[in-house]
């Protein structure tokens, strides 16, 4: 197969049958591996099939596997393996919507990513779907689930939500204001973005990864950033690592500083609320003083960094962080001594150990549900492996553990960054790369806030996009929010979906 | 007992609005810049004209990358506190007189986003923020994607950036005041495409 290497992880690829698919997945389940990416191509110009390439991995072991698996043209089908591997659901369900292969025996074979019909009558990510199609709108009629019952009542909630939120559909079954069941609909901001991508020069397409999601373009930026040196062979400088780094962490931590906000204005606690929201704001403009953007867009390069701050900014920008920290640190005590904020939290929205583990959870959530799982420590990035930091778990799964993750992950994150600030030496932020040979493919694998994003990248001739694939931590974990919801309230649902605070943008692209 | 804590937290941070200030060097200074104060007056006093001191925005993202939705949060936050010009976000398109929409209208959400628009109530105006709503940005159009809130709504000002940052956001809404005033007096006609 023609993948590249990321050093420091043991990888290995195989071809496989279809028909070998599911005992293979099986067994590499059965010694723990997690599915990480999952994506489907159509390579019938090149090889004459389709193919699906699966890439598993073992966060314990640091190693990958990648599996490829050939699809006739005469029958486009392939075994399902989702009763075997249930995060594989969602992936299985995006290659029948997009490309037209069938898993056969899939569970729940409803349309996930197109909500109507393909238009042209070919699924879009065909290499000879007319580029010049238009959308039609889709019409949302007849219930995809329905709930009966004495005292049931259904209640539909969204797309369009009462805030300043992203767009899906939630459709509850309650029982007074008990939740029974939660069926989610999302992909309502598709953009078909891995459509858009391909064709692109390597350079636009960085700046379609930095938009696939508002709050993550650092982490996709720098994901996509790595396929491409993994497809050029290439190491970027030392400076730029530890960079990447600053700028990673500095993401992580606005990011969890602001969904420590939310969550207190889940539970209505103003003051939570209001400090959350100022702190993220100091986060965002210190961003634009280092890099020149609000969110960190136009940071990362293939080859390195593209902003190359001096030792005066970075030394300023170590100060601020640290009176940063003690402010930081003054308002979580207060927030952790309120009594009502407390009793709201714990026990609410509890995601079971077992689920997390049968789902593939990553990030946050996962953490907070005792599993210990972090791509910097699994499957090692840049100067990941030269730093000291700890990875916070907590073992109760709800609300409260997921706040407490994020509170020992920015003391995490700021430890990452004085480490970052003091190995730093003078140097170049980046290089240019040499040539992308066409036909070779590679995945960059960041942990984001929400957990892993990972990219998964073809290079076709002229150094432009074959096939791109983003599947971001959002899309790993929404699968499993509707599983945290029974027997709550449903006014607490707020509160849970900001606990795991994931983005529709980022899944649906 | 954490009560007190809080208030003496509250005393200790004092009022932030606009203290920190973008255009301040990174040592902390705080260099009185008014980019959000003047404008900020301003808006206020044109609200109290054309609207009668009240301006409910409803959010409407066709299908955005989330950039621009968090810019429109960030303007609720004690450092922007839009609330003191008289703007509140609302729950209900119903209850708004003028709607931002974020996004460049993707397939699904077409029905979704030509609903809420028609559900306003006359007079109202729409805000076209952000690069994918003014003509799809970087997404442009595709098979998922109409390219522009422009497609299906009758845009009347404009946004541009990636995300814009909260000072255009104040400036568009800004626009957005005089456009409506215009219209309502009769000056013109339906409202015309506009760019801060």
């Amino acid at each position: 197969m023609n993948m590249s290497a990321c050093g420091g992880i043991s990888q290995h690829g195989l071809n496989i049958e279809r028909e070998g698919l599911p005992e293979l997945v099986g067994q590499y389940r059965q010694q723990g591996y997690r599915l990480l990416t999952m994506t489907g191509t159509d390579e019938r110009q090149e090889h004459g099939e389709y193919a699906l390439y699966w890439v598993l991995c073992s966060d314990k072991e640091h190693a990958l596997v990648y599996l490829r698996t050939a699809i006739p043209l005469t029958d486009p089908s392939f075994p399902s393996v989702t009763s075997i591997l249930p995060s594989a659901n969602w992936y299985e369900r995006e290659v029948k919507d997009l490309l037209g292969l069938e898993p056969v025996g899939h569970p729940d074979p409803r349309p996930l990513v197109l909500h109507g019909k393909p238009q042209a009558g070919i699924p879009p990510l065909l290499k000879d779907f007319p580029a010049i199609v238009r959308p039609t709108a889709v019409v949302h009629s007849g219930q995809p689930v329905s709930y009966e019952g004495d005292g049931v009542v259904e209640v539909p909630v969204g797309p369009i939500h009462a805030g300043i939120i992203e767009p899906g559909h939630f459709r509850f079954g309650t029982l007074g204001d008990v939740i029974l069941h939660l069926d989610a609909r999302l992909f309502y901001t598709h953009r078909g973005l891995e459509k858009k991508a391909e064709g692109m020069a390597v350079e636009e397409g960085l700046r379609l990864a930095e938009r696939a999601c508002g709050v993550c373009a650092a982490s996709h930026g720098a994901a996509f950033s790595q396929a491409v040196e993994s497809i050029a062979g290439a190491s970027i400088p030392e400076r730029a690592e530890w960079l990447r780094v600053l700028f990673l962490e500095l993401e992580r931590m606005y990011n969890h500083a602001g969904d420590i906000g939310n969550i207190c204005a889940g539970v209505g606690f103003a003051f939570g609320a209001q400090h959350g929201a100022r702190l993220k704001e100091r986060l965002l403009q210190l961003n634009e003083q280092l890099s020149g953007h609000r969110y960190l867009r136009g940071v990362m390069v293939p080859g390195g960094v593209r902003v190359n701050p001096g030792e005066t900014t970075l030394y300023h920008a170590a100060a601020v962080l640290g009176e940063w920290m003690n402010d930081f640190r003054q308002v979580i005590e207060i927030i952790l001594l309120h009594d009502g904020t407390i009793d709201r939290m714990s026990g609410t929205g509890k995601l079971w150990y077992e689920d997390a583990v049968d789902m593939d959870v990553v990030g946050p959530a996962a953490r907070a549900s005792g599993i210990s799982r972090d791509t910097r420590l699994g499957l090692p990035y840049g100067a990941y492996g030269k730093c000291a930091f700890n990875i916070p778990v907590y073992q109760n799964g709800d609300v409260m553990a997921r706040f407490r993750v994020r509170i020992d992950e920015i003391e995490q994150s700021y430890r990452l960054i004085r480490q970052a600030l003091e190995h730093m030496e003078a140097g170049e932020s980046s290089i240019p790369l040499g040539p992308l040979e066409e036909g070779r493919w590679a995945i960059g694998c960041v942990e984001s806030p929400r957990g892993d994003n990972v990219h998964w990248l073809m290079i076709g001739p002229d150094r432009r996009i074959l096939r791109y694939r983003i599947r971001s931590a959002s899309y790993a974990n929404w699968p499993a929010v509707p599983l945290t919801v029974h027997g709550n309230i449903i006014p607490d649902f707020p509160l849970i979906n900001k606990s795991f605070e994931l983005c529709y943008a980022c899944c649906d692209r | 007992m954490s009560l007190l804590r809080m208030l003496h937290k509250m005393l200790r941070t004092g009022i932030v609005t606009e203290v920190y200030s973008p255009s301040g060097s990174l040592a902390g200074e705080k260099d009185g810049s008014c980019a959000i104060d003047c404008r900020g007056e301003e808006l206020r006093r044109r609200i109290g004209e054309v609207l009668g001191g009240s301006l409910h925005i409803r959010h409407l993202d066709s299908g955005s990358c989330n950039g621009c939705d968090w810019e429109l949060t960030a303007l609720l936050n004690p450092v922007y506190d839009i609330q003191r010009f008289g703007i509140d976000f609302v729950a209900s398109p119903r209850h708004a007189d003028m709607i931002i929409a974020t996004g460049g209208i993707t397939r699904n959400l077409a029905e979704a986003v030509e609903k809420t628009w028609e559900a306003a109530a006359n007079p109202k105006i729409l805000l076209a923020v952000g690069a994918c709503a003014i003509d799809g940005g970087i997404f442009g159009e595709s098979y998922a994607h109409y390219g522009g809130i422009g497609k299906l709504l009758p845009v009347c000002v404009l946004v541009p950036g990636c995300p814009p940052r909260p000072q255009a956001l104040i400036d568009g809404i800004l626009l957005a005041i005089d456009r409506l005033d215009a219209y309502r007096k009769g000056d013109t006609g339906e409202p015309q495409p506009s760019t801060v």
